[in-house]
């Protein structure tokens, strides 16, 4: 147990080394200035401004630059539908695989274009080579880079001096795969490789096992993807279960390198944005607030999973740790992972915006259940996704000040601009967006007969609970999932013939996913343009100060009201009363 | 000067295309076939899938558990796929589930009930969770190190083989943890196994 402390101590202490040098880094990167990579990387970015017709330094307000990234998104979901529609016809496929069915695919695109990575699919059963590599990899890759250029803009916007530009999109675009992205990227993949991490492109293996049976390895350019994957909060697995399975994820080493490549960014980028807007204090105050909610939860998870389930006792099975065996709810669970560290994995994964799984969410604990639920219910504002952790948390930075405003009386004002009615309605907007797509695409999955067929734990707490993740998690643009809700119904069978999809399922969870994604981005994109051309204010003695724990205090209230005042009644009706009422079902 | 329907036609939609073709061809295939290109000549074994042999001949990988029957080996933990290599899934049993109840009852009596026939002493206390309940990839390779100790006493009767040998021969396939600090030691099964079938016996 002891032990289990301190390898989460060390983790956090990682990050918190890490978060100044890559936010540094980052910094530098947005700013267009020189970094260490230049040498090797600028001549590619001087080819690839011209190949796409880009003038780099060319501003854009906030209505260009959403308009590029409208029609870059766009392009690229038909590109992706495309791709995975003609898997029958396409290279690197050793096993032969066909599409899955149209609204899969649906489905599928729409998660990957919004860094969502839902998969009503596994991976090894269904996807060819080059889907995973010229389809779903590329959107890792893309669709994180659009999520960190939302926040660049934001930031840019409140830092403005005058002016209404917020940069360039293409400019950060590309800056952001070449400098930051890719680089991690190859040294991350090869890194993975050395430890186990399998990659290349052959045939499925048929081994001739000890004992005289046979058993068929998956194969395929793993490394390559797991990286990305979880350096852009993607979460996507090669396999279906994710990085519970050894070729993904091998042993505690690789486990604990990527999910420090899954934190690594969202936190940098609190660091970035406190360089940028000139006051590291800022930067660290949000920091600071994500830091105290995302211990709070791995310490709730870790020791909730310390404990056995209902089940489990009842079973009679002695779920204390005694010497060589880890105790807990080890439902679900890998030996090399043990309790701390696939508890750490739940709370990492879901705080950002990952969805990678290291042991399925279904098995958990109640209580321990109800940690993913909350950070869900929290807008993915802990850390987050790429990019969209920290536009969604200033999102909640103005509402704070907004409030705090009202509280002592006074214009609410950040960083010397003052947050007037048109911006704290795009801001409200910006911020109920999402809990309130979760709640109704629930509610309606709930009620109709349709969706039922997507359950599969049956009518109780455990099959509402994956209705109600379901939806939360692709809304947050999450992918995480509690498991058994499927919208692709495959035997469990090698090769995917005989598939089908279940329209209802799959065309409701695509469509949340991009409204959830695209609508917040317009409104951080417009706050950040009412704010780009607002004047500056000099700080007098009655400002309320937004970089002291006092702050950081409020703005840690204000999201666990909105997420809870939204959100307990729903977590209420599934893990908790799993967790509390200890009865089976 | 960025305004309009115009803009957007000659402009973005030119620049999105190249974009969409550019980064597909970069991330999408070079990147990927770079890294196997590098990957196949610096770590062919890892990048392969970490095979172990036996007797010559390739029996399964270091890092992909299989499912071992018969009272002469280790047996590694239940899986929902029975150690399926290409068709993963998890078990997906929620805490409150009775059907997983009922699993795990019958999954600690057939344990305690094999080998107490070999170890008098054992209870249903001492059965460590991981021997009874599902992993998370249902191709787990390691059991803990108070399972492998447990059934080292079956091992040890049915191929006559002393029961210090076989405690030696689990210490020495136990990975520990990464660096000494990271994930939790674990026995590998086939590894393990197959260090059996080398030392004789059975």
């Amino acid at each position: 147990m002891a032990q289990g402390w301190l390898q989460i101590a060390i983790f956090l202490a990682v990050l918190l080394a890490l978060t100044k040098p890559v936010g540094l880094y980052m910094a530098r990167v947005f700013t267009n200035q020189r970094v260490f990579l230049t040498p090797v990387f600028g001549p590619i970015e001087r080819f690839t401004y011209r190949a796409l017709r880009v003038r780099p330094g060319e501003g854009q307000d906030w209505k260009a630059y959403a308009r590029s990234l409208l029609v870059f998104s766009l392009l690229f979901w038909v590109a992706l539908y495309l791709i995975l529609r003609t898997q029958g016809v396409q290279p690197f496929n050793p096993q032969g695989f066909h599409s899955a069915p149209w609204d899969v695919n649906f489905n599928t695109t729409s998660s990957f274009i919004t860094n969502t990575n839902w998969q009503y699919y596994g991976g090894e059963t269904t996807m060819t080579y080059f889907s995973q590599m010229a389809g779903l990899a590329v959107q890792n890759f893309v669709s994180a880079a659009v999520g960190i250029v939302v926040v660049v803009a934001l930031i840019r916007g409140i830092a403005a001096r005058s002016g209404r530009e917020l940069g360039n999109f293409w400019q950060d675009l590309v800056r952001t795969l070449l400098y930051i992205l890719l680089p991690i990227s190859i040294v991350g993949a090869l890194f993975l490789v050395s430890q186990g991490v399998i990659q290349n492109l052959s045939h499925y293996q048929v081994i001739h096992t000890l004992t005289g049976g046979t058993q068929v390895l998956a194969q395929g350019p793993v490394a390559s993807q797991e990286v990305i994957k979880e350096l852009g909060t993607n979460g996507g697995g090669f396999f279906n279960v994710n990085s519970a399975y050894p070729f993904e994820n091998p042993s505690g080493l690789t486990n604990f390198v990527e999910l420090l490549l899954i934190l690594v960014i969202p936190a940098g980028l609190t660091y970035t944005y406190g360089r940028m807007v000139g006051s590291q204090r800022q930067g660290w105050a949000i920091f600071s607030a994500m830091f105290v909610l995302f211990v709070a939860g791995v310490a709730v998870v870790y020791i909730a999973e310390m404990h056995g389930s209902p089940a489990q006792h009842a079973a009679g099975l002695n779920t204390h740790a005694f010497a060589g065996s880890t105790g807990g709810n080890m439902v679900g669970k890998d030996q090399r992972f043990g309790i701390s560290d696939s508890a750490l994995w739940t709370a990492v994964t879901t705080v950002t915006s990952c969805g990678a799984v290291n042991a399925p969410f279904e098995s958990l604990t109640g209580i321990g259940g109800a940690v993913p639920f909350t950070y869900l219910g929290l807008s993915e504002v802990v850390f987050g996704g790429v990019g969209a952790g920290l536009y969604s948390m200033l999102l909640y930075v103005l509402l704070a000040v907004f409030i705090g405003g009202l509280m002592v009386g006074r214009t609410p004002e950040y960083l010397g601009k003052k947050i007037g009615a048109r911006e704290i309605k795009l801001v409200s907007l910006g911020v109920l967006f999402t809990p309130l797509t979760v709640l109704l695409s629930a509610g309606v999955a709930s009620a109709a007969p349709i969706a039922k067929q997507s359950i599969y734990a049956g009518v109780n707490p455990t099959g509402f609970s994956e209705t109600l993740y379901a939806y939360l998690s692709q809304a947050n643009n999450n992918g995480s999932a509690w498991a058994g809700y499927t919208g692709f119904v495959q035997p469990h069978a090698p090769g995917n013939a005989g598939a089908y999809g279940l329209s209802f399922t799959d065309l409701l969870g695509g469509i949340v996913m991009i409204g959830a994604r695209f609508a917040p981005i317009l409104f951080v994109l417009a706050v950040a343009g009412a704010l780009a051309g607002k004047k500056v204010s000099p700080a007098g003695l009655g400002t309320m100060r937004t970089d002291n724990p006092t702050f950081v205090f409020l703005l840690v209230g204000v999201v666990i009201l909105v997420g809870a005042l939204t959100f307990f009644p729903a977590i209420l009706l599934g893990p908790v009363a799993n967790g509390l009422s200890g009865r089976l079902f | 000067m960025y305004g309009g329907i115009g803009y957007l036609i000659r402009r973005d939609l030119p620049t999105a295309l190249i974009a969409v073709v550019l980064f597909t061809v970069v991330l999408g295939l070079a990147y990927p076939l770079a890294i196997t290109g590098i990957a196949q000549l610096v770590f062919p074994g890892q990048a392969n899938g970490s095979k172990v042999s036996f007797d010559g001949k390739v029996v399964g990988s270091k890092l992909i558990g299989q499912e071992f029957k018969g009272r002469s080996y280790f047996h590694s933990r239940p899986s929902a796929t029975e150690y399926s290599g290409d068709a993963t899934f998890f078990g997906n049993a929620g805490p409150n589930s009775a059907e997983e109840r009922d699993a795990i009852r019958a999954r600690l009596a057939a344990y305690v009930k094999l080998e107490k026939s070999y170890d008098r002493s054992l209870t249903r206390e001492q059965v460590p969770v991981d021997a009874v309940t599902e992993s998370a990839s249902g191709v787990d390779p390691q059991i803990s190190e108070a399972n492998a100790r447990i059934q080292a006493h079956r091992i040890a009767a049915v191929r006559h083989l002393s029961l210090a040998k076989v405690e030696v021969l689990i210490s020495a396939h136990t990975d520990g943890r990464s660096l000494g600090v990271l994930g939790e030691p674990g026995v590998n099964v086939l590894q393990l196994n197959i260090a059996l079938e080398e030392a004789g016996g059975g």
